[in-house]
C-alpha cells in the first residue's frame, strides 16, 4: 500500500463531494411560481367545514377573496389522501388561532378529494381552526398554479401574492411570513 | 401486524449485515472455512429477511393497509391490482426497499455460485456487499422507512403517480434497471475485495467478475431501451430520449461498463490495463450511486425525481465513503496493478480497444459534464442554467460516429499485430459499401450531414460484423462440410463470447440506425378535426371517426377513434386517448402507435371539445423507430449468447485450443522471440 498516492487520490474526491453537498442546499423546483408580486387570482368558493375558529363562517356561506381585502390571507391547498398535509395541520390550526384577533385569515382549499373523506379527516385530526373550502374542478388550484399538495400561499393586505411555500409548512415559517406582512403599512 | 413484520425484518436484516461485517474480522483469524461459512450464512439470512420485507409490503399494498405510510402514499382502492403490486417501486421508500432486496439477491447469487472458489476473495466480496446492504438498510429503518405508522388510518390513498400506472412497461423497466444498476455492485465488491485481500495483482478476480458485469450490463441495456420505449408509449411527444438527468444517470454507468467489457479482454489476453480496468469498475459503481443521489435527493429536477426528505445527506455520506475508500485503495495498490504487457504494433485489435475506451470515457465525461453543469454553474456563479439537447447532440454525435467506425474495425483486425496492407484488405469492402450508402442517402434521402454520416458508419459497422459471421461459417462449411445454418450455429456455439459480442454490435447498430432515421426524418402535423374531417400526413389520410368517453374506477378516459387510410382505402384504426386521474389535474396521454418495421405512425390526442364535436390530433411519422426496440432485443440476445458460454475452467482449455487465439502474453512466446531479436 502506497500511502502517499492513496492520500493524494483520496483528496481528489473532496471537491466532488463538496459540489454535491452544495447541491443539497438548493431546490431545483424553487423557481416554479410566477405569482409572487402579482394580484392573487380571485376566488369565490363554498365552505364545507366552517372550522371552530374565531371568524368561522356558517357552513352554507361562501368565501370570496375580494371580501377579505385588507387582511393577510393564508391559502393552504390540501387533501385527505396527502400524507405531508397531516404534518402541517397542527401548525396551521395553531398559528391560525394565535392570530385570531388580527387582520389575518386562513383558508384551506380542498384539492382533488371527496368531501366525505375530507370531513372525516378534519374530524380525525382533531378539528381545524379555519374554514375549509371546496374547489370544484380544481379551478382555483389551477389559477394558483398548484403543482401538488400541500402548497401554501401568502397574500398581503393589498391583495397581491407575497410568497408561496411548497410542502408541509412549519409553524415558525408561518409565523415569520405573517409577521413580516403585518409589518407592511396598510395601503 | 404486516407493518411490524416488515419493519422488524428490515431491522434484523440491518443487524445481520452489520454483524456479518464485524464478525468477519474475528472469523478471519480462524481460517478461511470459518470466514466463508460466516459470510455465506449472513448473506443468505439477509436475502431471506429482505424477501420477507418485500413480501410484507406487497401484501400491505394488495390488502390496502393504509396504516402503513408507503401504502397511504401510493395506494388507492380504485387502482387496478396489477398497478397496485408494481407500485412497490413507484415512490422513494418502496424503490429503496426493492433496491435492498435486489442487492441481497445479487449477493446471495454471488456467494452461492462461487462457494467452491478457495481463498479470501469471495468472503471479502460478500463482506463488501453486506456493507453496501447495510447502508440501504439504514435508509430503510431510518429516513426512508416504508413501514411508518399512519394514524388515524386514512380511508383511501391517492394511488400511484398516473405516469406510473398508465403502461405495462412500468412492470418491466424499473426491475430491469434495478437488476442492472444494483448488479454493478457485484464487480465493485469484487474489486474492493481483491484490493483488500491483496489479490488484485492476479487476474482471478477479474475472470470471476467479467460474467457478473456482463449480466448486469445486459440488464442495464435492456432497462435503458425499455425506458426509452416507455417514454415513447406514454409521454405522448413521440420521442424516447431527452437527456433528462435520470436518463443520463442510467446511461453513464452503461458507458463505463461497456468500456470495461472491451478493455477486460485486453487484460485477459495481454496482461495490460489492470489499473484502468479497476478504475472502470469503481467508476461504474460510483456513477450508479451518483445517479441515484442526483435524482433521488432533489438536487436536479427531473421527471423521475421523487419527493424527498433528509435522505440526500445519507446518500452524500455514502458517496463520500465509496469514493474515498475506492480512490485510496486503488491508488494505494496502483503499483501492484501495473500491466505486464505492452503494445506490439500500432495496428492491432488492442489499439482499437484502447480507442474505444478513450471514446467511451470521453462520452461519459461529456454526459456527466452536461448533467452536472447546472450544479457547477450555480455553485461558481450563482446562476441557474440548463443544458439541453443541442449540447448533447453536438458533443456526442461525433463520438457515436467514431464508436460505430471502431465497432467495424475491431472485429476485422487480429490481436497483437497487423499492418496497413492487411487492414486495408479487410476494411476495403465495408468501406466501399459504406461510401455507396453515404452517396445514395445524400442524393435520395437527406442533406443532413449527421444523418448521412450515421448511415454510412452504421453500414460500415454492420457489414464488418455480419461478415465475421459469414467468413466464420464459410470456413466451417469448407472444413467440416456443414450446411449453412448448422455451420452458423456451430460457429456461435464454439465461441459464444466472441459471436455474442458481435451480435451485441449488430444490436447497437440497429439502435443507432433507428435513432438516426427517426430523428432525421420525423414529420409532425397538428390538426383540429370535426367529426368526419380528414388530415393527411406522410401518405396517410386520417379521419376523425368518433370521440368518446369512458369512466373507470381510477380515471376517466377520453378517446378519439381515427380511421387510418392510404390511397382512399382504410388500413386500420387508431384510438389515441387522454386519461384523467382522480388525484391529478394534468391529464396523462395514451398515444396510439401503428408500428411497422419501416416506421411508425404515432397519434396523440392533444385537446378536444367537451361536447364531442372536435378533437386536436398530433400525427407524427418516424421511420425505423421499431429498430430501436428490436436492436435492444438483439443486444440482450448477444449478452445471453456470450453468457451461455462454457464455465470458466473449460474456457481456459478452449482458449489455448482455439487456433485463432494466441496465448496470453504472460507465457513465454518462443516462436516469436527469435523473430524479434533477429
Amino acid at each position: 500500500m502506497n500511502w502517499k498516492r492513496a492520500i493524494i487520490a483520496g483528496a481528489v474526491g473532496i471537491p466532488v463531494i463538496a459540489l454535491l453537498r452544495f447541491g443539497l442546499t438548493r431546490d431545483p423546483r424553487a423557481i416554479a411560481s410566477p405569482l409572487p408580486g402579482r394580484a392573487a387570482p380571485a376566488f369565490d368558493l363554498a365552505v364545507f367545514a366552517s372550522g371552530n375558529g374565531a371568524n368561522a363562517p356558517s357552513p352554507d356561506q361562501r368565501v370570496r377573496l375580494n371580501d377579505l381585502r385588507g387582511n393577510i390571507v393564508v391559502v393552504n391547498f390540501w387533501a385527505s389522501w396527502c400524507l405531508p398535509c397531516r404534518d402541517e395541520h397542527a401548525s396551521l390550526s395553531e398559528v391560525a388561532s394565535r392570530y385570531a384577533g388580527q387582520p389575518v385569515r386562513f383558508v384551506g382549499v380542498l384539492y382533488n378529494d371527496v368531501t366525505a373523506n375530507a370531513l372525516r379527516w378534519i374530524d380525525e385530526m382533531g378539528g381545524q381552526t379555519y374554514p375549509a373550502l371546496l374547489d370544484p374542478g380544481t379551478r382555483t388550484a389551477i389559477d394558483f398554479g398548484v403543482y401538488g399538495v400541500p402548497e401554501t400561499f401568502f397574500i398581503g393586505r393589498d391583495g397581491t401574492v407575497a410568497s408561496k411555500f411548497v410542502g408541509p409548512i412549519p409553524a415558525s415559517v408561518l409565523q415569520q411570513r405573517i409577521d413580516s406582512l403585518l409589518a407592511v403599512a396598510v395601503p | 401486524m404486516t407493518r411490524l413484520l416488515g419493519y422488524d425484518a428490515l431491522a434484523v436484516a440491518l443487524a445481520v449485515a452489520l454483524f456479518g461485517v464485524l464478525a468477519a474480522a474475528f472469523a478471519a483469524r480462524r481460517g478461511e472455512a470459518a470466514l466463508g461459512a460466516l459470510v455465506r450464512g449472513s448473506v443468505f439470512t439477509l436475502f431471506g429477511l429482505t424477501s420477507a420485507a418485500v413480501l410484507a409490503m406487497v401484501y400491505a399494498l394488495v390488502s390496502h393497509d393504509f396504516s402503513i405510510s408507503y401504502v397511504a402514499q401510493v395506494g388507492s382502492r380504485s387502482t387496478p391490482l396489477f398497478f397496485t403490486i408494481i407500485s412497490l417501486w413507484g415512490a422513494l421508500e418502496g424503490s429503496i426497499l426493492f433496491w435492498a432486496w435486489v442487492l441481497s439477491l445479487w449477493a446471495a447469487l454471488v456467494v452461492w455460485r462461487n462457494r467452491e472458489v478457495p481463498g479470501r476473495l469471495i468472503p471479502y466480496t460478500g463482506i463488501a456487499l453486506l456493507g453496501v446492504s447495510a447502508f440501504f438498510l439504514i435508509l430503510l429503518v431510518g429516513p426512508a422507512n416504508p413501514f411508518g405508522l399512519v394514524t388515524p388510518v386514512p380511508s383511501d390513498g391517492p394511488g400511484p403517480n398516473p405516469l406510473l400506472q398508465n403502461h405495462v412497461l412500468m412492470a418491466v423497466h424499473p426491475p430491469l434497471l434495478y437488476l442492472g444498476y444494483v448488479g454493478m455492485s457485484v464487480p465493485f465488491a469484487f474489486a474492493i475485495a481483491a484490493l483488500v485481500a491483496g489479490e488484485a495483482g492476479n487476474d482471478t478476480w477479474l475472470r470471476l467478475t467479467r460474467r457478473w458485469t456482463l449480466l448486469a450490463w445486459g440488464f442495464l441495456s435492456a432497462a435503458i431501451i425499455a425506458g426509452m420505449w416507455w417514454s415513447y408509449e406514454v409521454l405522448g411527444w413521440g420521442g424516447y430520449w431527452a437527456w433528462d438527468p435520470v436518463e443520463n444517470a442510467s446511461f453513464l454507468p452503461w458507458l463505463t461498463a461497456t468500456a470495461f467489457l472491451h478493455s477486460v479482454m485486453v487484460q485477459e489476453r495481454r496482461g495490460m490495463l489492470r489499473l484502468w480496468n479497476v478504475n472502470l469498475i469503481v467508476s461504474t459503481y460510483a456513477l450508479t450511486i451518483l445517479g441515484t443521489f442526483l435524482t433521488r435527493s432533489g438536487v436536479l429536477s427531473s421527471v423521475h425525481a421523487f419527493t424527498t426528505g433528509t435522505i440526500g445527506y445519507y446518500f452524500l455520506a455514502f458517496i463520500a465513503v465509496v469514493l474515498i475508500v475506492s480512490l485510496v485503495l486503488v491508488a494505494g495498490h496502483s503499483e501492484e496493478l501495473r500491466g505486464q504487457g505492452r503494445l506490439d504494433a500500432p495496428i492491432a485489435r488492442e489499439t482499437v480497444f484502447l480507442l474505444n475506451n478513450l471514446f467511451l470515457t470521453a462520452f461519459m465525461f461529456t454526459v456527466l459534464l452536461g448533467t452536472l453543469f447546472p450544479l457547477v454553474a450555480e455553485a461558481v456563479r450563482g446562476v441557474k442554467v440548463s443544458v439541453g439537447e443541442p449540447f448533447y447532440n453536438r458533443m456526442t454525435l461525433p463520438l457515436c460516429a467514431a464508436l460505430l467506425f471502431l465497432m467495424g474495425v475491431g472485429p476485422a483486425l487480429p490481436w497483437r499485430r497487423s499492418d496497413l496492407a492487411q487492414a486495408r484488405a479487410k476494411l476495403m469492402m465495408p468501406g466501399i459499401v459504406a461510401l455507396v450508402v453515404a452517396v445514395l442517402s445524400a442524393i435520395l434521402l437527406t442533406r443532413n450531414a449527421y444523418a448521412v454520416a450515421a448511415f454510412a458508419f452504421a453500414t460500415f459497422a454492420i457489414v464488418c460484423n455480419v461478415r465475421e459471421y459469414w467468413l466464420g461459417a464459410a470456413a466451417r462449411r469448407r472444413a467440416h462440410g456443414e450446411a449453412p445454418a448448422t455451420a452458423l450455429v456451430n460457429l456461435i456455439a464454439a465461441n459464444r463470447r466472441r459471436y455474442g459480442g458481435y451480435l451485441a454490435h449488430i444490436g447497437v447498430v440497429a439502435v443507432a440506425l433507428g435513432v438516426a432515421a427517426s430523428s432525421a426524418f420525423r414529420k409532425e402535423h397538428d390538426a383540429t378535426l370535426k367529426r368526419g374531417e380528414k388530415m393527411s400526413v406522410a401518405g396517410f389520410e386520417l379521419q376523425l371517426d368518433s370521440l368518446w368517453g369512458r369512466e373507470e374506477p381510477q380515471r376517466a378516459v377520453i378517446g378519439a377513434t381515427m380511421r387510418v387510410m392510404r390511397d382512399g382505402r382504410e388500413v386500420g384504426r387508431l384510438t389515441p386517448r387522454m386519461n384523467f386521474y382522480r388525484t391529478q389535474d394534468q391529464p396523462v396521454p395514451t398515444p396510439a402507435v401503428r408500428s411497422r418495421p419501416w416506421g411508425d405512425l404515432y397519434l396523440n390526442l392533444m385537446a378536444f371539445e367537451p361536447n364531442g364535436s372536435s378533437a386536436t390530433i398530433r400525427a407524427i411519422t418516424e421511420p425505423l423507430v421499431p429498430w430501436i426496440w428490436i436492436g435492444g432485443g438483439i443486444i440482450c440476445l448477444g449478452a445471453l449468447v456470450a453468457l451461455s458460454g462454457p464455465a470458466r475452467k473449460r474456457v481456459a482449455v478452449r482458449e489455448t485450443s482455439d487456433p485463432e487465439r494466441e496465448p496470453p502474453s504472460s507465457l513465454p512466446l518462443p516462436e516469436l522471440e527469435p523473430a524479434r531479436t533477429a
